[in-house]
């Protein structure tokens, strides 16, 4: 079981007007089974494509990716995704849609009380038990993520894929929110790639960082191990030499070896996600992370 | 099925009888009703002060107080002739149970009674065909806008077409209509009268688009996130569409189908109308060959009638809409 998710040297092309466009170039990564892995590194640089072939809804151009042995090469249940906008059904109570979920993975093997049981369990783990006959737009961006999680765990995945799950929420909530997800991986101990650009969630969260480097034909460009003790203490480890080091590893990657050079869009407060910002006359050398911290 | 409390402008009422802030109270109803009851008296002085400077061939345009005297008087009417129905199969009645008496083997006969159509029973014709164009419409536009709008190819090949008749008025369907009628609907003891057939044949061709355009902009609009749940959980085709593309085409869908039904109806006084069938449009078209000295007066009444009546078909369209919409906090109005 020592290489449970296999990518190797995956490539892929996007098509575009001016000709193909590579966006990743020979990413190769071993995850092992039950190992928390963070993907970190600048907006555009690839980050979501890599979890898109993970989840089977891209195909690589070149490579391929094995799970538990078996070639992924569409998406599944036994890789749940955890979106960054929660994507519940906006017309469906929290339990309905984790039931949906779960009448889909287990309707071969579970009664109905037995699914019954299964989403109520889910539900509780994340802590949303009492909200769970709610709507999605009677609850706060924070409870709507815990809702997406639990449907993702009630599908019993091989591997947890989340794409900077709590990217849209503010820093108290995003702490309990990850204070949350450390608790149920001690519980369920799941194998997850998730994404992040939040230098310190990733460092407290993960049992590896891997560090992207930039686009086009992003690949990965460091790798790094976090032994820490296990539970994780975000106060204690704020004082704790080798959790700064760690993050001060990180850091120096994104911002001193992979220095991103961005031109000063005219208007702030544009989402480098989103289609290409608007860009102003005054061009300068803005590192987008530190002018976020 | 609407809840009393969730009407607004009752709202100020039912907080003043529990005596909640009187005076908060007091200005919302200020809001609320009387600012748009002066708008309407500012709008009859308006009338009838026009009214009396407008000389027609048949007298001077009626002002408000003509028109609600008329209302009466077609109420009346209405009330006459149903009198004399009841009167006419009741003196039935009694000739055949004299005769049955006088000859036991006499079987009793029953004559319909054949009166004028009146002002009431024009109006429940009308609503009776647009809700029956109405109806046939949804049914086939509603089904074809959920095909085009999930496939692409589908889309592509009746854009063209149905951009091409989505302007064409009602009128010039309606020559080629009856004649199709006229061919088609042939029977000897015919269900239902032709001229019913036309005039919702007529609306329904007008109606449906933008119901078919809508749901089909509904479908085919569904969150990107969502289809990617949909193929994570692998959801077969049909409840793909059950459970993701239909949910979220229902806003547009019911915003499709209320701008049909005030399309419907629109186009339908202007069928009758045209197509000498019975109804509102009819109405007006007899009044107005009639021309006597009332006839202006109650072809305004068949007006606000026809005003008020698009209104409520409108708000029981916003009911529903709101009742099936999952998005409340959408502002509908
Ligand atoms: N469907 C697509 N077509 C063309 N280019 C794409 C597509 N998806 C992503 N890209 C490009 O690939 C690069 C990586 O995108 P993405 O994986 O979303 O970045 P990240 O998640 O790290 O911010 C970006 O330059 C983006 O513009
Ligand atoms: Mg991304």
């Amino acid at each position: 079981m020592s290489h449970y998710l296999d990518i190797s040297k995956i490539s892929i092309d996007f098509p575009t007007p001016e000709g193909p466009f590579r966006a990743l170039d020979e990413l190769s990564l071993r995850i092992k089974k039950g190992e928390f892995v963070s993907l970190i590194g600048h907006s555009g640089c690839g980050k979501s494509t890599v979890l898109n072939i993970l989840a089977g809804l891209l195909q690589a151009t070149e490579g391929g990716v094995a799970l538990d042995g078996k070639e992924v090469n569409e998406p599944g249940p036994d890789r749940a995704v955890v979106f960054q906008n929660h994507s519940l059904l906006p017309w469906l109570t929290a339990f309905e849609n984790v039931q949906l979920a779960v009448r889909q993975v287990f309707r071969d093997s579970m009664s109905k009380a037995e699914m019954r049981d299964w989403i109520q369990q889910n539900l509780k783990l994340v802590h949303m038990e009492h909200a769970m006959h709610k709507r999605p737009d009677e609850l706060s961006g924070g409870m709507k993520q815990r809702v997406g999680i639990a449907r993702a765990l009630a599908m019993r995945p091989k591997v947890l894929l989340m794409d900077e799950p709590f990217g849209a929420l503010d820093a108290l909530t995003r702490a309990h929110m990850q204070d949350s997800l450390m608790e149920i991986q001690r519980d369920l101990n799941n194998t997850v790639v998730m994404i992040t650009h939040d230098v310190d969630e990733a460092v407290l969260l993960s049992d590896r960082i891997v560090m992207m480097t930039n686009g086009p034909a992003a690949t990965i460009g460091e790798v790094l191990n976090i032994d820490l003790p296990r539970p994780r203490n975000r106060v204690t480890l704020a004082e704790n030499s080798d959790y700064n080091h760690f993050r001060q590893q990180v850091l120096s990657f994104l911002y001193e070896k992979q220095r991103k050079v961005v031109e000063i869009p005219r208007e702030p407060a544009v989402d480098e996600d989103d289609a290409a910002p608007a860009r102003g006359k005054v061009a300068g050398l803005v590192d987008r992370l530190g002018r976020r911290a | 099925m609407i809840s009393i409390s969730q009407q607004t402008w009752l709202q100020p009422w039912i907080k003043l009888a529990r005596g909640e802030q009187p005076a908060e109270q007091l200005r919302a109803l200020t809001k609320t009703l009387l600012v748009p009851l002066a708008g309407v008296a500012v709008f009859l002085v308006l009338w009838a002060v026009a009214a009396g400077q407008i000389n027609t061939s048949l007298g001077a345009f009626p002002g408000p107080v003509d028109v609600w005297q008329q209302g009466g008087a077609l109420l009346e009417e209405h009330a006459a002739e149903r009198r004399e129905e009841d009167a006419f199969y009741e003196r039935q009645r009694e000739r055949n149970a004299q005769r049955q008496a006088v000859d036991p083997s006499y079987q009793p006969r029953i004559f319909p009674y054949t009166g004028s159509a009146t002002f009431i029973d024009q109006i429940l014709t009308s609503l009776m065909t647009v809700t029956a164009g109405f109806v046939l419409a949804s049914l086939l536009a509603i089904p074809l806008g959920i095909l085009i709008g999930l496939s692409r190819t589908l889309y592509r090949a009746f854009n063209p077409v149905i951009q091409l008749l989505k302007p064409v008025s009602p009128l010039a369907w309606l020559p080629l209509v009856t004649m199709v009628v006229s061919a088609v609907y042939v029977s000897q003891d015919p269900l239902v009268p032709k001229s019913f057939i036309t005039s919702m044949v007529t609306v329904m061709l007008c109606c449906l688009w933008p119901t078919v355009i809508n749901t089909a902009v509904g479908v085919a609009s569904v969150d990107n996130d969502l289809n990617n749940v949909s193929r994570v959980l692998r959801l077969g085709w049909l409840t793909h569409v059950r459970t993701i593309v239909l949910p979220s085409a229902i806003p547009m869908m019911f915003a499709g189908l209320r701008t049909s039904l005030g399309i419907a109806w629109m186009v339908l006084i202007a069928a009758e109308m045209l197509a000498q069938s019975p109804g509102l449009g009819k109405f007006v078209w007899d009044q107005f060959q009639n021309g006597s000295s009332d006839s202006l007066s109650r072809i305004m009444v068949a007006v606000i009638t026809i005003g008020a009546i698009g209104f409520l078909l409108d708000r029981l369209m916003l009911a529903v809409q709101s009742l099936v919409s999952w998005d409340k906090s959408a502002d509908l109005r």
